[in-house]
């Protein structure tokens, strides 16, 4: 499995996607500078966590906007796998490819710990590494992880087995609408999701449970 | 050509950096209020003569960037 992770000014997961992307696949991912107009070819586009632009205006709007965004979303469109993580879901939403926004977290508190996530959806090339139900301890830091959209929305997303993860008993540490954690596109093929599963592949993190996403795409994507 | 633009959020979005405000207003001694909602203002110096023109082009760049209209509402003052 080949992956390119494109990287902004002011993300900061970036070295993090990679080391769990190198784990897991065994190759280096290209990192794309988000100015680069190209993208390599590859099975997978990560767009990592951190403060593009420094958030301003609102998170991930001006990053949506970058050249490169242009051909992730043509990648998108012919099918290439995309996992927008933290920052990289805001960039999602603000680029159109994935429904929703996050919005600042209910509590107005950065939140920085680890959450339990729920498996919803199983039956994708994100999540085959898992079983339905299965739950996953993820850090999560983030100040803007609200997941906000229109009653129908979501009700279409539920309807669609477009919820890849939702925050276990009383995790939620945004507020998110419906304890949504993560979600997926109509053709799930892209995945965005608030808490940092790269973060969770060594013992030393006090989690592994984020290995299996990662191991998951290298097999169904190779 | 100057335009003013104004972004709110949405009736039913929630927030809580309006009901913050709220209460900082609180502990000030200002307690006869009774919601506070917050939002942003943008100043566009353009490069354009013509009314309709800039109208239109500053109506894009909400639609575009300057608002996320999932969640905001904007208006925009010409001149």
């Amino acid at each position: 499995m080949k992956s390119a992770i494109v990287v902004f000014p002011g993300s900061n997961r970036e070295q993090d996607a990679r080391a769990a992307l190198k784990q897991a696949s065994g190759r280096d991912p290209a990192m794309v500078w988000h100015r680069d107009s190209e993208l390599p070819d590859v099975d997978l586009i990560l767009i990592p966590g951190g403060f593009s632009y420094g958030d301003y205006l609102r998170c991930g709007a001006m990053a949506a906007h970058s050249p490169v965004m242009r051909e992730v979303a043509a990648r998108a469109q012919k099918g290439v796998a995309v996992l927008g993580v933290c920052n990289g879901f805001q960039v999602l939403t603000e680029a159109g490819l994935l429904p929703g926004v996050l919005l600042r977290n209910a509590s107005l508190k950065f939140t920085c710990r680890n959450v339990t996530l729920k498996v919803e959806n199983s039956q994708t090339l994100f999540t085959s590494g898992y079983a339905a139900g299965q739950t996953l301890s993820v850090p999560v830091a983030h100040g803007d992880g609200n997941y906000f959209a229109e009653e129908s929305t979501l009700d279409r997303l539920e309807q669609r087995g477009q919820i890849a993860f939702r925050y276990d008993g009383d995790s939620n540490p945004n507020g998110s609408a419906r304890n949504i954690a993560g979600i997926f596109n109509d053709a799930k093929n892209v995945l965005g999701m608030m808490p940092h599963p790269e973060n969770a592949i060594d013992p030393l993190q006090g989690s592994t449970d984020g290995r299996a996403l990662f191991t998951g795409l290298v097999q169904a994507l190779s | 050509m100057k335009a003013k633009v104004h972004i709110t959020l949405k009736t039913g979005v929630l927030d809580p950096q309006g009901r913050a405000i709220q209460h900082a207003l609180g502990s000030l001694g200002f307690a006869n209020v009774a919601d506070v909602r917050q939002g942003k203002y943008i100043e566009l110096d353009l490069q354009e003569t013509d009314q309709a023109r800039a109208r239109e082009v500053v109506d894009a760049m909400c639609k575009k960037l300057l608002a996320n209209t999932v969640i905001e509402n904007y208006s925009v003052e010409i001149g």
